[in-house]
């Protein structure tokens, strides 16, 4: 029993390292991803939008990070990291899941489905 | 254009060392700057705020996991009745009467921090909370931390749940009907009244603070109130920030982080009440 119990806290440990590192590059990632908007706009001295300009619109955002447009690169660097709690969450659930704690894996849930729904909600009723 | 990436960096490096030690999101410190000291337009200030909550927290937590600092359950547990509190305050604006709230949760920030100084005063952050609770053990709240400052493991004991659960849907409510940042109220709930110790209670209230704003974050980021040319720079400034005041955050006596804390609610809390009775300051 005890021996089992020890495999059990290794593999918790290592499931808390493991989410710890997701969550550690999801940040990363979308810091980098601003940062690199921030240089393109140093470097090419424009916003790739005329005037005061910024683009707002998924589509718009996405043809200008295409385009390697520097305000729109920094918006969905910014979008990332608007959801990195919500990949938190969900990372969450996993790790409660993976520890058998099926009451925690409910009450997580029910965290992420109102986060979902005031996310639409907030998306359409802007 | 550079030099005011370099401010904005520079204010966001400050609230967001601030913020993580503090578990109060940074909003506070950067709206302020953001209007009057470079004169930004005010939603653009909100905007550029709720996008420095999420950085605070993310930085803050990605820092904490690790050593176990922050209490997921108590965390999600918690963040239920602060989503639903938000999502109701919010659906109440222009029903229900934010002068009187202003006033009531202003003075409640008041009181906490007296609460806090009679804390300090005593010797209770070198005494843990032992007193068991049912709902707390069934809920499986109870954690463990391990001090830096003192160089020991700290385990603590969850009381009074239901007190600590109407408080979060109360914080949430008050952010989502007035606007204000509910980090202060978040840490209170956990520190005063369940009874957890502020360094656990602080990196809690982090977490859940970039859940919560996650969702009014999207709002602003469709509706146009975040301006990539403020915002960015501010939230690299606030990563790096948090990061490095959250590894500060766990080498502090709780004693020096109360008396940090205490003089920041006491002055939102004078400010709110007096909102509420028209007169606005800061």
């Amino acid at each position: 029993m005890k021996q089992s119990n020890e495999t059990k806290a290794k593999e918790m440990h290592d499931v808390e390292i493991l989410i710890g590192q997701i969550l550690r590059i999801g940040v990363i990632i979308s810091a980098l991803v601003i940062l690199f908007g921030l240089i393109l706009l140093m470097i090419t001295q424009t916003s790739g939008y005329p005037g005061n300009v910024f683009p707002d619109k998924p589509s718009v955002i996405l043809q200008g990070v295409i385009a390697l447009k520097p305000f729109a690169v920094m918006m969905f660097g910014i979008f990332l990291l608007i959801l990195t709690p919500v990949l938190r969450v969900v990372v969450s659930i996993y790790a409660f899941a993976k520890e058998a704690d099926y009451l925690y894996v409910v009450i997580t849930t029910i965290v992420l489905i109102i986060l979902a729904i005031s996310m639409v909600v907030g998306y359409f009723g802007r | 254009m550079l030099n005011d990436v370099l401010l904005l960096a520079a204010t966001g490096f400050i609230a967001g060392v601030l913020g993580a030690i503090l578990g109060i999101g940074g909003g506070m410190i950067v709206t302020p700057v953001l209007t009057l000291a470079m004169g930004v337009n005010i939603k653009y200030a909100i905007g550029a705020s709720i996008i420095a909550v999420i950085a605070t927290s993310s930085g803050a937590t990605i820092a904490y996991l690790k050593d176990e600092m922050l209490n997921l359950r108590v965390a999600m547990f918690l963040e239920i009745a602060t989503s639903i509190g938000a999502i109701i305050g919010a659906l109440l604006t222009g029903v229900a009467p934010t002068s009187f709230l202003f006033v009531l949760f202003g003075a409640l920030l008041v009181f906490s921090s007296w609460n806090m100084i009679r804390k300090l005063r005593g010797k209770s952050d070198s005494v843990v909370n032992m007193q068991d609770d049912d709902l707390s053990k069934r809920l499986k709240l109870d954690g463990v931390y391990y001090d830096k400052a003192v160089d020991k493991e700290v385990p603590y004991h969850v009381k009074n749940v239901p007190g600590g659960f109407s408080m979060m849907f109360g914080a949430g409510f008050a952010s989502g009907l007035l606007g204000i940042g509910s980090g202060a109220f978040k840490v209170i709930a956990m520190d005063t009244i369940m009874g957890m110790p502020l360094k656990p209670s602080s990196a809690t209230s982090n977490l859940m603070m970039g859940v919560t704003a996650a969702a009014s974050a999207t709002v602003y980021f469709f509706n146009g109130s975040i301006k990539p040319e403020i915002a960015a720079p501010l939230a690299l400034g606030i990563l790096v920030g948090a990061t490095l005041g959250s590894r500060l955050m766990q080498h502090l006596r709780a004693r020096v982080i109360r008396m940090i804390f205490i003089p920041i609610i006491l002055y939102m809390g004078v400010q709110m009440v007096l909102q509420g009775f028209g007169v606005k300051i800061g």
